[in-house]
């Protein structure tokens, strides 16, 4: 399926019931240089806007929420080392984790590419 | 700082938005946090070559009278009547309770005082000159001046094109040179740690002289979020985070900045309790704090013992572009505040490891002649 996103700026792509969860580039501007990713621990039960990571910057630590309900399955270890991927590839390698649903009905809350675009651009 | 009246903006605005400055309220004004490059890459060129920096919303004071430097000496510990023409002195003003309401800059000028106060106390400052100093000093503002700092090992080569006289200069020294044929205050000093200049310039010509400055390839125009990294790295300490009221001189190490004549002399607001404390040592210590890993440790990030009781607070900490780690400076008792010594940091409820370490993290690299 194609990418969706959450107004916290999480990017998700669902396959089967597995969803991949990131931050978008639009978010990883905002940030700038990333220097560490404190993912979940695999196992974790998340509700919908739990937190699910966190990022942080040269300049400050900001959370990332869940955008659906699931158990953690895997998480990217690649950001242990080079949290810099989330600049250089934030909705491809920079992933964050895989989360397994629980409520796929969650995803019809989110914004398509078309809508998360307008929401972006009338962000001042 | 902190009132609700609208941000106040430097000269240089403009130029900052042209620049593509990203501007985010700071202690009253409207300032560039960060330009296109980012923070890393604005960080790591002012260690390699030349940034410079608006910091024209910080206080430039001038203090006058039949003999400014005894009068402001009532109100801080530095020994300003030791100070010759063309040199200046990193100080703080004091509360009767010995903590730091300010720190600041004092230059002796041939008739005069200059002084640098910090943004975000500079009314409070402002204040305290004006009341103390009734009847001894004249205090004058001078918010028709513009401020900016041109820091890194490139810095004296460039400001050498538009002046013959800066080169010379020594670190923590004053001089009035034109730069580019514009009058200016020059001090060869800074906030990175490495070698550069602040300079004072008439508001009119602030856009002219950095523009100047600028098309210098060596130049970049850095924000205030690297300037933070920077002065981190340098282990130097930010009003209102590692120093404020219930901070002393002697819990924050900054004992090398009062001179033995006032010690022995006083006279200064809170100087019983400040001198009491140089023999009766503080109750807590401001160190750096090297912590392991990746994760950076935040201010209020709570600092505990290895038995896990919380004993102390970071009062800065980020991540070091030049070391590639996480950073902090913090406060500890004074018996865990030796070198080596192993705490750990509650980052987001977890315990990482952590070790005290010298500062500055980075060497400094002042020009001394």
């Amino acid at each position: 399926m194609s990418i969706k996103y959450t107004k916290d700026h999480e990017w998700v792509i669902v396959e089967g019931d597995i969803a991949t969860v990131g931050i978008s580039v639009y978010a990883q501007d905002q940030l700038g240089d990333v220097v560490f990713v404190e993912v979940p621990e695999v196992g974790r039960s998340l509700d919908k806007a739990d937190e699910l990571a966190v990022v942080e910057s040269v300049k400050a630590a900001s959370e990332v929420y869940a955008p659906l309900s699931g158990e953690v399955v895997e998480v990217n270890e690649e950001l242990e080392d080079t949290p810099s991927l989330v600049n250089d590839d934030a909705q491809g390698a920079g992933w964050f984790a895989k989360i397994k649903l629980t409520d796929a009905s969650e995803l019809e809350e989110l914004m398509d590419e078309d809508a998360y675009k307008e929401f972006t651009e009338g962000l001042a | 700082m902190g009132d609700n009246s609208e941000t106040k903006r430097t000269a240089l605005y403009d130029l900052h938005l042209e620049l593509g400055g990203k501007m985010v309220p700071f202690a009253g004004y409207d300032m560039p946090v960060q330009y296109p490059d980012g923070i890393m890459k604005e960080h790591l060129h002012t260690r390699e070559a030349a940034g410079l920096f608006d910091v024209s919303h910080m206080g430039q004071v001038v203090i006058s009278g039949a003999n400014p430097a005894a009068a402001i000496e009532k109100l801080i510990p530095g020994d300003i009547q030791a100070l010759g023409v063309g040199e200046m002195r990193y100080s703080f003003l004091t509360n009767e309770q010995g903590g730091i309401l300010d720190d600041l800059i004092v230059t002796r000028r041939e008739n005069d005082l200059f002084v640098v106060v910090n943004a975000g106390c500079k009314d409070q400052d402002i204040a305290i000159f004006r009341e103390k100093l009734a009847g001894d000093a004249t205090v004058t503002v001078l918010d028709d001046r513009a401020l900016v700092a041109l820091q890194g090992p490139k810095a004296a080569t460039v400001l050498a094109r538009f002046s013959d006289q800066v080169g010379a200069m020594s670190f923590m020294s004053y001089a009035e040179v034109e730069i580019a044929g514009v009058p200016c205050f020059v001090t060869r000093s800074g906030y990175t740690g490495e070698d550069g200049y602040e300079i004072s310039i008439p508001n009119d010509k602030a856009v002219e002289i950095c523009r100047k400055l600028l098309a210098e390839a060596e130049v970049a125009p850095i924000g205030l979020g690297a300037r933070d990294s920077l002065r981190l790295e340098a282990g130097l300490c930010l009003y209102g985070h590692d120093l404020d009221t219930t901070t002393t001189p002697a819990s924050a190490g900054l004992l090398w900045a009062i001179s033995k004549r006032r010690r022995e002399e006083g006279g200064f607001t809170g100087a019983k309790i400040i001198i009491d404390e140089i023999a009766s040592k503080p109750k807590m210590k401001r160190v750096g704090i090297l912590p392991e890993g990746r994760a950076p440790a935040r201010e209020h990030t709570e600092i505990a013992d290895m038995d896990g009781n919380v004993i102390g607070e970071i009062t800065s900490g980020g991540f070091s572009p030049s070391l590639q780690t996480p950073i902090a400076m913090g406060y500890v008792p004074i018996g865990l505040s030796k070198v080596d010594t192993e705490l750990q940091l509650i980052v987001r409820g977890k315990a990482r490891a952590a070790k005290v370490v010298k500062m500055p993290f980075v060497e400094q690299r002042y020009y001394r002649g």
